[in-house]
């Protein structure tokens, strides 16, 4: 025996490869991983409260050692291989006791050219322009779609950027796609935007810096949540913020507490009393705004109107992240001075108040006509049941949202799936897992493959359509 | 050792399929039936056939003797002295072996398609519609008449199962036959090339697969963003070789692409660019 990992003979067809540590054979199937023969894309089954790492369960009957599958597993769709195009029955088709009823779950791999994915990226920063296009590694990917509640929705894929241009376009695609859909990070550029590293469940970093917290509401959200906390502490307080900046003596909130007026004046659009649009531009600074110096949105202070010397001031994004408190000198100019604690307080809360900004990612894909013949010898019936939730649709034990309207399109969480579920092919498309659970006679209603039926032991006993390892993984979220 | 699995499609096509091998067949007429029988009669032991011969067929200029060897070794025959093994025909000379068990009584044309690399049939006044899908946004059909005398089609790149030492996307060849096709693929592929151009990536093949038949040769594994000049030079040089190849009557027609670019050659190819590859759904 030598430490270094020696080349080995595949003896999974007659080609018997000769395979060294970390290839695969001529076949692209079966690989040599630390010395053993295996196949290259393992079933994954989740098992509720499995050790934590999983385990590998061999597939291929030679090699089963009797070993029982842990009770209550669920056969995914992952490493389950495709049979597209839609010649035959999906690689796996199990029946199995679900709280006492027979069920049967299809089990497939699909590959997907109508495929996207939704990003929600956490952030009042300005990101880019809506409708701009997004770039990864130079070619157009997608584009920035609505801004939402503290955060930006960004779209990525789609059929017309994976097939419809140039093909080094749909690769850059595909790649840019499976990378968010298995949580790695992908660096994204938005035309006359920012430079935005996704990676789903992780921070946003826009243009280098990591985003830290969503806004705890706009600016006069914040007003109207901590105004009476204020009170007391200081006579004016700006929540500086790109949506709408709240100015707590003009705004409602400050008049329920008969907050006396300050004579300051906010350049921006008013809205409504103590709201004001505009202010600044969108930008990487305060509250989502160009701002590094918040003084630079007020305008001359009114004496008329109550200002005067030592009135004090404070000014704070609504995330609480930038902050800066003022005094009024004689000639009513603002001067910096110390944040007293008590305000400081006030601060920290809206801090506290703002949730993590993260990345969220979405896959989003329509299962056709040929995925669903490896289902059903009716595609159509297929589509009903799903839409009428007779059919539980899941991928990789994920749950989907199904959207209503026609074809089973779907969204799924991709942090719900376990690491690695998604894959590509050269097309480019997408594959990813997805299994259809429902009860056996509704099957066997719609047309289903009856005689490929197979018990979860029988599948465990033989495999796949190819010898393959299954890969038990802990049950996602548990 | 999983055996070879036999599965007829609905559609009426018969799928082959053993280790490393994948084979699409289908035949037209009232032979067809028959002519299905016999492709699986071929096709059982076949593997094993070309698997005695391995080292001969991943060398250069050794003996072969079973009737798909040789059948390799003639195709790649006149490529030589450039570096070529006859594992370079090996998908279109399968193809072909099962495609000349088909022929027979009330076969009027007949296909078997291995994993792109097609071996045809057509008898007299018959056509095949070929789909051509080598780059998104350039695809098109070519229509084949019997007497065109194209009965082999070949498609090589570097992003596919083999390895190229090229930087084609695709190179799709028409020739007499599917070995012939499949041979000058990969050497037009291997042609569009920019040496020592810094987006491009190589390895060694064996370092990626430890009995390739290209040995310690730099295979492509990566192509970065190239300028139009840089597609140009590249699919010139492609379009050098597939000329001095169509002069010499090795093939018929040929298309190349590269990134967004495109050269064809030869009668057969009228490329429509409104047709793309179909998308998966």
């Amino acid at each position: 025996m030598t430490d270094t990992p020696e080349k080995i003979r595949c003896d999974a067809c007659p080609v018997m490869c000769y395979i060294a540590p970390g290839q695969t054979g001529a076949c692209d199937r079966y690989a040599n991983a630390n010395g053993r023969i295996v196949r290259t894309d393992p079933v994954v089954m989740l098992h509720h409260a499995a050790e934590k790492g999983g385990r590998i369960v061999p597939f291929a009957s030679r090699d089963w050692d009797g070993d029982p599958v842990p009770q209550a597993s669920v056969i995914t769709g992952i490493g389950s291989g495709t049979t597209y195009p839609d010649y035959k029955p999906a690689p796996f088709i199990v029946s199995s006791t679900v709280e006492g009823a027979d069920m049967v779950t299809v089990v497939t791999e699909a590959i997907f050219s109508y495929c996207g994915v939704k990003v929600k990226i956490d952030t009042d920063r300005f990101l880019g322009p809506e409708g701009a296009t997004i770039r990864a590694q130079g070619e157009a990917v997608g584009h920035v779609t609505t801004a939402e509640y503290g955060s930006q929705m960004l779209s990525i894929g789609g059929v017309h950027h994976l097939t419809g241009g140039a093909k080094s376009e749909g690769r850059a695609t595909c790649a840019a796609m499976l990378a968010l859909c298995n949580a790695e990070a992908v660096e994204l550029v938005i035309e006359g935007g920012s430079t935005v590293v996704v990676q789903a469940g992780q921070a946003p970093v826009v243009d280098g810096i990591a985003e830290r917290r969503m806004r705890v509401g706009c600016g006069s959200a914040t007003i109207g949540m901590f105004a009476s906390q204020w009170q007391g502490l200081v006579d004016e307080v700006v929540v500086v913020d790109d949506h709408i900046t709240g100015v707590v003596s003009e705004h409602q909130a400050g008049r329920v507490l008969d907050w006396p007026p300050t004579g300051i004046r906010i350049k921006g659009h008013r809205s409504t009393p103590g709201r004001y649009f505009k202010v600044s531009e969108p930008g990487l600074g305060w509250g989502g705004t160009r701002l590094t110096n918040p003084l630079e949105i007020l305008g001359d202070w009114q004496p008329k109107k109550g200002a005067r010397p030592g009135l004090t001031l404070l000014m704070v994004s609504t995330t609480g992240e930038e902050f800066a408190y003022f005094v009024l000198d004689d000639a009513l100019q603002p001067q910096p001075a110390d944040l007293p604690d008590a305000l400081r307080e006030t601060v920290g809360l809206i801090d506290e108040n703002c949730e993590p900004s993260l990345c969220t990612v979405l896959f989003m894909g329509g299962a056709g006509g040929s995925l669903r013949a490896g289902v059903t010898r009716n595609p159509v019936r297929l589509t009903r049941s799903v839409q009428g939730g007779m059919t539980r649709l899941t991928s990789g034990g994920a749950d989907c949202y199904v959207w209503p309207g026609g074809g089973i399109t779907f969204m799924v969480d991709v942090t719900a799936l376990p690491a690695g579920a998604f894959g590509h092919v050269p097309t480019p498309a997408l594959v990813a897992p997805l299994e259809f659970t429902l009860p056996r006679e509704a099957y066997l209603a719609m047309g289903g493959h009856e005689a490929a039926i197979r018990s979860l032991d029988q599948v465990m006993q033989q495999g796949g359509e190819y010898p393959t390892a299954a890969r038990v993984e802990p049950w996602p979220n548990e | 050792m999983t055996g070879a699995q036999i599965t007829r499609l609905p559609d009426g096509r018969l799928h082959l399929h053993e280790g490393p091998i994948d084979l699409i067949c289908q035949a037209y007429g009232t032979g067809s039936e028959a002519a299905h029988a016999r492709a699986v009669a071929r096709f059982d032991g076949l593997l094993r056939e070309l698997v005695a011969e391995l080292p001969s067929l991943r060398g250069v200029d050794q003996p072969t003797h079973g009737p798909i060897a040789r059948v390799m070794a003639a195709a790649v025959a006149p490529f030589r002295p450039v570096f070529i093994t006859p594992m370079a025909a090996v998908a279109g000379a399968v193809a072909e072996a099962v495609l000349a068990a088909m022929v027979g009584p009330g076969v009027e044309r007949a296909y078997v398609n291995n994993g792109g690399d097609i071996a045809l049939h057509l008898g007299p006044g018959q056509t095949l519609t070929c789909a051509l899908a080598g780059a998104l946004g350039s695809g098109g059909t070519v229509v084949l008449r019997d007497t065109d005398g194209v009965r082999g089609i070949a498609t090589s790149g570097w992003g596919g199962r083999s390895w190229s030492l090229g930087i084609a996307d695709a190179v799709t060849v028409l020739a007499r036959s599917a070995a012939m096709a499949d041979a000058a693929a990969t050497m037009i592929a291997n042609a569009v090339d920019l040496p020592g151009h810094a987006a491009i990536t190589r390895r060694p093949a064996v370092d990626l697969q430890a009995d390739s038949d290209l040995g310690q040769r730099l295979v492509t594994v990566g192509v970065g963003p190239l300028t139009p000049a840089d597609r140009s030079r590249a699919l010139d040089a492609g379009l050098a070789s597939a000329q001095a190849f169509r002069a010499r009557g090795l093939i018929d027609s040929a298309a190349l692409f590269l990134h967004s670019d495109l050269r064809v050659l030869g009668p057969l190819f009228l490329p429509h660019p409104d047709c793309t590859e179909p998308a998966y759904a």
